[in-house]
């Protein structure tokens, strides 16, 4: 935990935290692809009840990361830990099982298949005895069709395609699946990219609501009005590197806006 | 804003407002969108055709309807395994070899080897599914297109299964005495025929042809391959639309990166479709090889294409994630109704292929327009 440290100046959000062991932190991972560095030495924590916005150029880093906290890549160098325990993800099933969930840029939506296999791909609740389980499709559609509504969207039907869907409705889809299984981080890249005034808003406020629920939030966007109304914490990434976190208090809107456009490169 | 839509929409089901953005969608045109509905149509006309122009010709006799039956259920058992590997986005060109690769197994060890009908079973079923793990493997750590791989196996399959007859045996063709394969509950399991005193019966009534000489029925008993195709029909179906596996099978089609993001053990699923294949063209083999008590090394040439075909005549798209197991054992009989058909109709039965090919084309077509209706895409 301490080495943590240099990396992540204390703060005030991490000193007011009481629980001061972060729910999840990297510490000098580097990830390459091939002989591109896509992060390098980047020591990143995750804290109970606190959205940390992820702010960065194109080409920062910030999806190389967050693809390593939801397992989908694995660090080329470096350690991960869940609540000061060493952890591997070989997959994104693996961060999941941890109550990890991931609302991707892409959605990670498969348009040919209904809304509700959509829901619960990866996931399914099934019924039955060994080796008889099945899909137990009465529940998880009126959850999925709960948990739709709850981000202000009316599905006719949860056998509906998803190709059907508008990409609004994709994107709330996508946030909806991962509100339901992000019991302990949730992961948004984008979320509101796509996404009319009244949604972003019911986004933003499932942001404060996770928070206030006390999990830990990672937030990546390039709204700076977003990014200020919901963070807590504030880590800039330039060429796959962090050069700065600021919380809340130390930071203004304005300045948030300079620094995501590349105007201000040093704290 | 958000509270009151809430509150009024806290009721489950009916009492939800209705979005008036999205437009009722008829329970027939639902029906329409299901991926095996052009086989079905297809199937319909076809028996229509047949129906009408040589129906009384003998071909829906009780033989004949089982001589066509059988040969489709044979291929319907491979195109069911290739159906889901497409769902699955994979295409398989080694069953074929595969089929003949474990003809040429069986034969040689049940025929030259003497060995028990249960232990060459359980063998070639571990070769087929080393073979197919392979083919897993391959694919899904090169990220090749399964195409050229299982194009390679192909030939190694069929290579393989030409050295080891000529290299024991000195032809290319082995043989199994029939008292062996009847004797063992094995051989019966993969060669024999069910329901022989039944059909004896009913040609006793006069309900079905019998033969001249002793009174017997011409069909004798329903061909154990009917069967098999007909518990995997349903075990696929129920598998793919009911269990965790079929959702994870569809979505490693639908999206591969999607599906994996989202914690679908997409590599796991395409590896078991790549053995599952493998293992089917082995029960193919197997269900061959027993109930005519011989092999060739020619044996499934051509039946990798037959089963795609089968399972693009049934709706399962070519670019993965949609499909039904049903629907290729439907493109299957459709398959096997006309090759016999076309016999029974007295046109040259070389016209078969170039129909076969009209029938692809617009099953292909077909299934698009039913791809973009399903998905609202244009």
């Amino acid at each position: 935990m301490p080495a943590a440290k240099k990396h992540t100046p204390p703060t005030n959000a991490t000193k007011q935290n009481t629980d001061s062991v972060p729910i999840m932190s990297l510490k000098n991972v580097s990830r390459y692809f091939g002989n591109v560095i896509a992060l390098k030495d980047m020591s990143f924590e995750v804290h109970r009840g606190r959205v940390t916005c992820l702010l960065g150029d194109n080409g920062a880093g910030k999806s190389t990361l967050i693809k390593i906290l939801s397992g989908v890549h694995q660090p080329s160098e470096g350690e991960m830990y869940i609540e000061n325990k060493k952890t591997v993800f070989n997959s994104p099933r693996d961060s999941l099982d941890y109550g990890i969930a991931t609302v991707y840029q892409d959605l990670a939506l498969v348009p040919l298949m209904s809304i509700v296999r959509n829901f619960f791909m990866g996931r399914e609740i099934t019924r039955g005895f060994f080796p008889f389980y099945y899909i137990d499709f009465k529940k998880c559609s009126e959850i999925a069709q709960t948990e739709m509504q709850r981000v202000g969207i009316n599905i006719r039907s949860p056998d509906q395609a998803v190709g059907t869907l508008s990409g609004g409705e994709r994107q709330c889809l996508a946030i909806a699946r991962a509100l339901y299984f992000g019991t302990r981080v949730l992961i948004f890249d984008e979320p509101t990219a796509a996404l009319g005034v009244k949604q972003s808003a019911i986004v933003l406020d499932f942001i404060k609501q996770a928070r206030d629920k006390n999990i830990g939030v990672i937030f990546i966007t390039h709204n700076s009005f977003h990014a200020h109304e919901v963070g807590d914490l504030f880590t800039i990434l330039n060429r796959g590197q962090s050069i700065g976190n600021y919380t809340r208090s130390e930071i203004t809107r304005a300045k948030l806006f300079d620094l995501m456009a590349g105007k201000v490169t040093k704290k | 804003m958000k509270n009151n839509s809430n509150s009024s929409t806290t009721q489950k089901d009916k009492t939800r407002p209705k979005d008036e953005r999205v437009r009722e969608i008829s329970t027939f045109t639902k029906v329409l969108t299901r991926p095996e509905m052009a086989s079905v149509g297809g199937g319909v006309i076809i028996f229509l055709i047949f129906g009408l122009t040589v129906g009384d010709s003998g071909m829906f006799s009780a033989l004949g309807i089982i001589n066509f039956l059988e040969p489709s259920a044979q291929l319907g058992i491979i195109a069911i395994a290739a159906s889901l590997l497409m769902i699955g986005g994979q295409f398989d060109l080694s069953i074929g070899s595969m089929i003949g690769f474990a003809s040429v197994c069986v034969a040689i060890m049940v025929g030259e080897f003497q060995m028990p009908i249960w232990s060459v079973v359980i063998i070639t079923f571990a070769i087929a599914a080393l073979v197919g793990y392979v083919n897993g493997i391959l694919v899904v750590t090169t990220r090749l297109p399964s195409f050229i791989v299982t194009l390679a196996m192909l030939f190694i399959l069929r290579g393989a299964a030409l050295v080891v007859m000529r290299g024991i045996t000195g032809r290319t063709q082995a043989y199994i005495e029939r008292e062996v394969i009847e004797a063992s509950f094995w051989g019966n399991l993969f060669g024999g025929r069910i329901g022989v005193d039944l059909f004896n019966k009913l040609a006793e009534q006069g309900i079905i042809d019998a033969r001249a000489s002793d009174g017997l029925a011409l069909a004798q008993g329903i061909p154990i391959s009917i069967v098999w195709c007909l518990v995997l029909v349903v075990l696929s179906t129920l598998i793919l639309n009911r269990t965790k596996l079929g959702n994870w099978i569809f979505a490693s089609g639908g999206d591969e990166r999607a599906a994996n993001n989202i914690g679908v053990p997409v590599k796991k699923v395409k590896i078991g479709l790549f053995i599952f294949t493998a293992i089917s063209a082995t029960l193919f083999g197997l269900l061959q090889v027993f109930s005519s008590a011989s092999a060739d090394t020619l044996r499934g040439e051509l039946k990798e294409f037959e089963a795609i075909i089968s399972a693009v005549i049934g709706g399962t798209l070519l670019t993965g994630g949609y499909g039904s197991t049903i629907g290729a054992v439907l493109g299957a009989v459709i398959f096997g109704v006309i090759r016999q058909g076309i016999y029974y109709t007295g046109i040259d039965a070389d016209w078969f292929r170039v129909f076969l090919g009209v029938m692809v084309l617009l099953a292909v077509i077909f299934n698009n327009i039913i791809r973009s209706r399903a998905t609202g895409s244009k």
